[in-house]
């Protein structure tokens, strides 16, 4: 079985989930993980889907791409792409004054810390940035990367705080 | 004629008098998920002995602090709770089987992030009241309970709520991006 990574870029309009869904269910290609959004006017998806071959989903895609408004890549991936889980579950918070650099500083901490950023936003309106992540990082590190988090955000300008992902079963 | 409803007084599930079997529980996507239960007669034999075994179930259970008769896979409205030593809980009542529970009053809403047992792979941030006031009946004699409570305990009876009316956390998610594949495993 085929797994593909697919990856639809363009400018929003109703229907684009409806089309490139459809198109991938007429080749059988079965939805796994897949996350769409809209960023600036732009509408994003990604997605992870296992059945056909990349050949026959890029020639698929192809019209929907064709008016030059929407931009599709398809490519093959290693099926079982899940990564064991490295850590305490935490989440990130960013916000301040927009200038470069807040995302590349902060992830580069908690990559130092050997954390692992699961995922990831950040929007911009007017000047106010704001940097949402969810990170695993290993266990009985959380107080040392909550310091240097807060140095480099004092550095950069920006509030942070970093809070565990705690869940409750119920 | 309306029902006089009073607290626990003491109850605990002993009161049932019959031993508690522990039985297999469920995962989404079992239809009886997702399927409203119906009312219980909480005098009958059946549901006295469904009680004690949701209790005998959710002890077994690690970090479980409510199960469902759903979870069992028995569509009806009824459900164990039991927080204590939970580190959120504030309020708590012990352990307690409600049937045919209602909220009856719900305020000061707040996010949380919830797991479930019959969804083991996924947590979602669902918004709870944290006052609550629950009205139902106690299995085997069939009083009527009224319960106020709050914070993690409140979070726990309307998470179990929902399980008596088919739903999940996944059907309360606050949106697209509020569930997660679980990271940590008890």
């Amino acid at each position: 079985m085929n797994e593909l990574a697919i990856t639809v870029i363009g400018r929003d309009r109703p229907g684009i989930v409806a089309d490139v869904a459809e198109a991938l269910a007429r080749l059988g290609a079965n939805l796994t993980d897949s996350t769409m959004t809209r960023l600036r006017g732009h509408f994003a998806m990604t997605l992870i889907c296992v059945g056909p071959a990349a050949a026959d989903v890029e020639a698929a895609l192809a019209p929907l791409a064709a008016d030059g408004q929407l931009l599709a890549t398809v490519r093959a991936v290693t099926p079982d792409g899940e990564t064991t889980p490295t850590g305490e579950p935490y989440v990130l918070a960013v916000h301040g004054a927009d200038r470069m650099g807040i995302v590349a500083a902060m992830t580069r901490v908690l990559a130092d810390a050997g954390g692992n950023v699961t995922d990831l936003s950040t929007r911009l309106t007017g000047s106010l940035y704001v940097v949402v992540a969810e990170v695993e990082l290993p266990p009985g590190s959380s107080d040392e990367v909550a310091g240097r988090l807060a140095r480099t955000a004092a550095e950069l300008g920006v509030g942070v705080s970093l809070r565990p992902a705690d869940t409750d079963l119920l | 004629m309306t029902a006089e409803y009073v607290g626990l007084d003491g109850w605990t599930p002993e009161a049932l008098a019959v031993p508690g079997e522990v039985r297999p529980v469920v995962s989404a996507p079992d239809p009886v998920l997702s399927r409203p239960g119906p009312a219980v007669d909480p005098t009958s034999d059946e549901v006295v002995r469904l009680a004690a075994d949701l209790v005998a179930t959710m002890r077994v259970s690690p970090g479980c602090v409510g199960l469902a008769a759903p979870q069992v896979g028995v569509s009806a409205q009824m459900f164990a709770v039991d927080v204590t030593g939970h580190p959120k809980a504030v309020t708590l009542h012990g352990t307690f089987v409600l049937c045919n529970a209602r909220v009856v009053e719900a305020s000061r809403w707040k996010a949380g992030r919830e797991g479930c047992m019959s969804v083991p792979d996924l947590t979602g941030d669902v918004k709870r009241a944290s006052r609550l006031v629950v009205e139902g009946v106690l299995p085997g004699t069939g009083r009527p309970l009224r319960l106020v409570t709050d914070g993690f305990e409140a979070r726990a009876l309307q998470h179990e709520i929902d399980h008596c009316a088919g739903l999940l956390f996944l059907d309360r998610v606050a949106g697209a991006h509020a569930i997660y594949q679980r990271k940590v495993y008890l």
